[in-house]
């Protein structure tokens, strides 16, 4: 069964589920249009100019996979495994190749381990989720978006001004709290991050809160003493609880390139990060590198920011988002199978 | 998980031809492969990298790498070359404006470092060309923007012009340029807020802020980390704005930095400074040679060197390396050298502009305590000056005394009585090997630079 007749089943459950699936696959589709616009067309041409399934158009599909940021290594794996699925399934002409090319991208992402996009939170009592990630990938804005998504949820969120470094990066926080309408625990500008963190666990035990968000100073992953202030700030938060942080989240630039990988795994190391939110997804950059992560490192993207308003984020599908960059293509193939 | 350099790469190839004693064509494009997947993984813009390997293995399969005998060094040489040429020649200055106020307009994406830059921009001008610049808050859609950089402008004890977030960013740059003339300002920096390049709405606010007073400068700012996406930022700018040049931030981290060597080529515009870190002065000129090196995985022994020189004592420096030789090297003379080695500031920094460094054993994470030599210093002072000429002597009971003395364990004295004893032996091997010659010394990518 081709991925895309698997896709529509797996829609055709109950009706509400189903009309929520296909709001939340069209938000994808909207956010990733500029991506797909790029990616799906080059994939489409790439199909129409060549009709069969030769090196000539295994290269050329190399060469969108690696200008899609994926890196080289995985797009190396991903050649291989699909040159192998030509072959076994006899695939000749490159009508056929979309659904494979997909369903190979999909299974890259998904190899292994469990994949939970869910937050993991306490059902009852206080749960701590920490942001972590590099200068300016958008912890704080992400952050603003997840506890309005988590708020009109009916949780009492309360945030956290760990970044005591950036000029104003507490004043930013504070503005994305009076918007949500959510408290927001802040110390002074230069103040211990670790101090806040105390200062805000105990806060949010006192005020009954049910998910306290946690924010950091964006830091580069090379910096030794900054990496360790981390690992301290993580250290005070599992102290207060010790089941806690609950969630330790990666924020990662879109348009990152290799560099990420390092990133994730160095952020890895410091604090054990359970997830992945690919920001800036909304412009030309295609995040190629989550592929990359997911395939090393295994850690899952949670959540993935679509622009610049309060409901700009949306739970990680890796099904959608491969649906989303190869829609038009599978929608075509799909209509093509109906006919026959 | 550091990627492997050029001259790594290049190693396995050129060791299947090392036996030939001649080298083929097909030779030359294998060794093309490992250029094109190191440029690749530097995050070096896919079309960027197949017409740059292209140009070079024109020139490599020409005379230059077949009759050379170290064609691999040939290799690096003209790839580095050609790269250095193409990121343009030296750093290139500021175009300051003949009528007073010069203006230069910050533009990018969000969060690649705009408001930091204006801050440090300002800091270089007032320092280094004595001028009186004028910060312009313009940023009125990020939350806190303008308190950003009101915040930089207290800490530099700059002005910061700003009408707060109800005004729009053009007319707030108009009335900046009044009171820019009306204060004497020289120079106007205007923070503009990050956008998608391909936000039309937001690129039309650009160029409508441009149109107020034709601009001297226009920086794009761009994260020295991004990735194949860099070609299409810089071009979209470009083509819609018009910018002048580029500055790259976070270069103090540990990416190649591909993304300078794409908007170099797709947009010709010079790069005028690299960011280096988060304190207000570590703004640096552009320079492409150790750029070139950077993007190769070869290290930066330029910068290293002249901060080495910058820093260290001449004549202290020939004493030590009089110690070497003689192996008279004594812990007075290790205290020394940390106080030296200290100078030329964070550990990890200096590694990282090693070559190979990633290469060399133990170094492959190469993570620097500062507080680790901190702790050294304070076992050497720990130490009598008859245990620090003559350690040998340093039994149980005196490292017992040295522990406690310096507030570590007998555990960190003994590594440290180790490691010393392994570098005093590691220096009878080099001086021995400078002695039967230079060959034996292989650090890979080390001796093409000394060329």
């Amino acid at each position: 069964m081709s991925f895309f007749k698997k896709f529509k089943e797996k829609m055709m459950g109950t009706t509400q589920e189903k009309e929520e699936t296909i709001s939340i696959t069209n938000k994808f589709k909207e956010g990733l249009a500029k991506t797909r616009n790029q990616f799906t067309s080059k994939v489409n041409d790439l199909v129409a100019k060549y009709r069969k399934v030769d090196e000539d158009f295994f290269e050329e599909l190399e060469e969108i996979l690696l200008q899609a940021d994926v890196g080289f290594e995985t797009v190396l794996e991903l050649m291989d495994s699909l040159r192998f699925e030509v072959q076994r399934k006899n695939i000749k002409d490159t009508a056929g190749i979309q659904s494979v090319i997909s369903e190979k991208l999909v299974e890259i992402y998904e190899a292994g381990e469990d994949n939970v996009t869910e937050l993991q939170l306490e059902k009852e009592g206080l749960s701590v989720i920490l942001f972590v990630g590099v200068n300016g990938v958008g912890k704080t804005t992400t952050i603003g978006k997840l506890a309005h998504r988590l708020k009109s949820e009916g949780k009492k969120v309360m945030l956290a001004a760990g970044d005591t470094f950036r000029a104003g990066a507490i004043d930013q926080l504070q503005v994305w709290g009076d918007r949500v309408g959510v408290e927001v625990i802040k110390q002074a500008e230069g103040s211990d991050p670790a101090a806040v963190m105390y200062d805000a666990i105990r806060a949010a035990k006192t005020r009954d809160a049910d998910v306290l968000i946690c924010d950091t100073a964006g830091r580069l992953q090379n910096k030794v003493n900054l990496m360790n202030e981390l690992e301290k700030i993580h250290r005070v938060i599992s102290r207060e609880i010790p089941s806690a942080p609950h969630e330790v989240l990666l924020a990662l630039d879109a348009t990152t390139g290799q560099n990420a990988l390092v990133q994730a795994q160095t952020f890895k190391e410091a604090t054990n990060v359970t997830g992945i939110v690919l920001t800036k997804l909304d412009g030309t950059a295609k995040g190629g590198i989550v592929l990359a992560i997911r395939n090393k490192l295994h850690i899952p993207v949670k959540f993935v920011g679509l622009g610049e308003q309060m409901d700009d984020l949306q739970p990680f599908d890796a099904e959608k988002y491969v649906y989303g960059l190869f829609a038009d293509g599978l929608e075509l193939e799909s209509e093509n199978e109906d006919k026959e | 998980m550091a990627f492997e350099g050029l001259a790594e790469r290049l190693q396995g190839t050129i060791q299947k031809i090392k036996g030939k004693g001649k080298v083929s064509e097909a030779d030359v494009k294998e060794m093309m492969r490992d250029v094109r997947y190191a440029l690749l993984e530097a995050d070096v813009n896919l079309k960027v990298v197949k017409e740059f390997v292209k140009n070079v293995s024109d020139r490599a399969v020409g005379q230059e790498v077949m009759k050379s005998l170290t064609p691999g060094q040939q290799v690096i040489k003209i790839v580095k070359d050609e790269l250095t040429e193409l990121m343009g020649g030296e750093q290139s200055h500021i175009a300051f404006s003949q009528r007073p106020p010069t203006v230069i307009m910050m533009v990018g994406l969000q969060g690649a470092g705009k408001t930091t830059t204006t801050g440090k921009l300002a800091n270089v001008l007032r320092k280094k060309y004595n001028k009186k610049p004028l910060l312009v808050a313009a940023d009125i859609y990020r939350p806190a923007a303008v308190k950003q950089l009101e915040t930089l402008g207290k800490q530099l004890s700059l002005p910061v012009f700003a009408l707060g977030t109800d005004i729009s960013p053009v007319e707030i740059v108009k009335q900046a340029m009044e009171h820019a003339k009306a204060e004497h300002h020289d120079v106007v920096i205007i923070d503009t807020a990050g956008r998608l390049h391909i936000d039309e709405t937001l690129m039309q606010e650009l160029k409508d802020i441009r149109a107020i007073k034709e601009p001297d400068e226009v920086f794009l700012v761009v994260d020295a980390m991004t990735g194949q996406d860099a070609v299409n930022v810089a071009n979209n700018f470009n083509e819609t704005i018009g910018i002048t040049g580029v500055v790259l931030t976070k270069l103090d981290g540990d990416t190649r930095g591909g993304a300078a060597l794409s908007i170099r080529s797709v947009t010709q515009k010079p790069i005028k400074f690299v960011g280096m870190g988060e304190k207000m002065d570590a703004l640096e000129p552009f320079h492409p040679e150790r750029m070139a090196s950077r993007i190769l995985g070869m290290g930066d022994m330029m910068s290293l060197i002249e901060k080495a020189q910058a820093n260290v004592d001449e004549e202290k420096a020939k004493e030590l390396e009089e110690k070497f030789r003689t192996q008279s090297f004594t812990f007075d003379d290790f205290l020394e050298q940390i106080s030296q080695v200290k100078k030329m500031g964070p550990l990890d920094e200096i590694l990282k502009m090693l070559p190979g460094a990633g290469k060399i054993k133990g170094l492959e994470n190469a993570k620097v305590d500062e507080k680790q030599m901190d702790r050294v210093e304070a076992i050497i002072y720990s130490m009598n000056t008859q245990e620090k000429t003559t350690p040998e002597i340093i039994n149980g009971p005196r490292k017992k005394r040295i522990a406690k003395g310096s507030g570590t364990t007998i555990q960190d004295v003994n590594r440290l009585l180790k490691q010393f004893e392994d570098m005093k032996k590691m220096m009878k091997q080099m001086t021995n090997m400078q002695q039967k010659g230079k060959k034996k010394m292989k650090m890979p990518g080390l001796d093409s630079l000394f060329k």
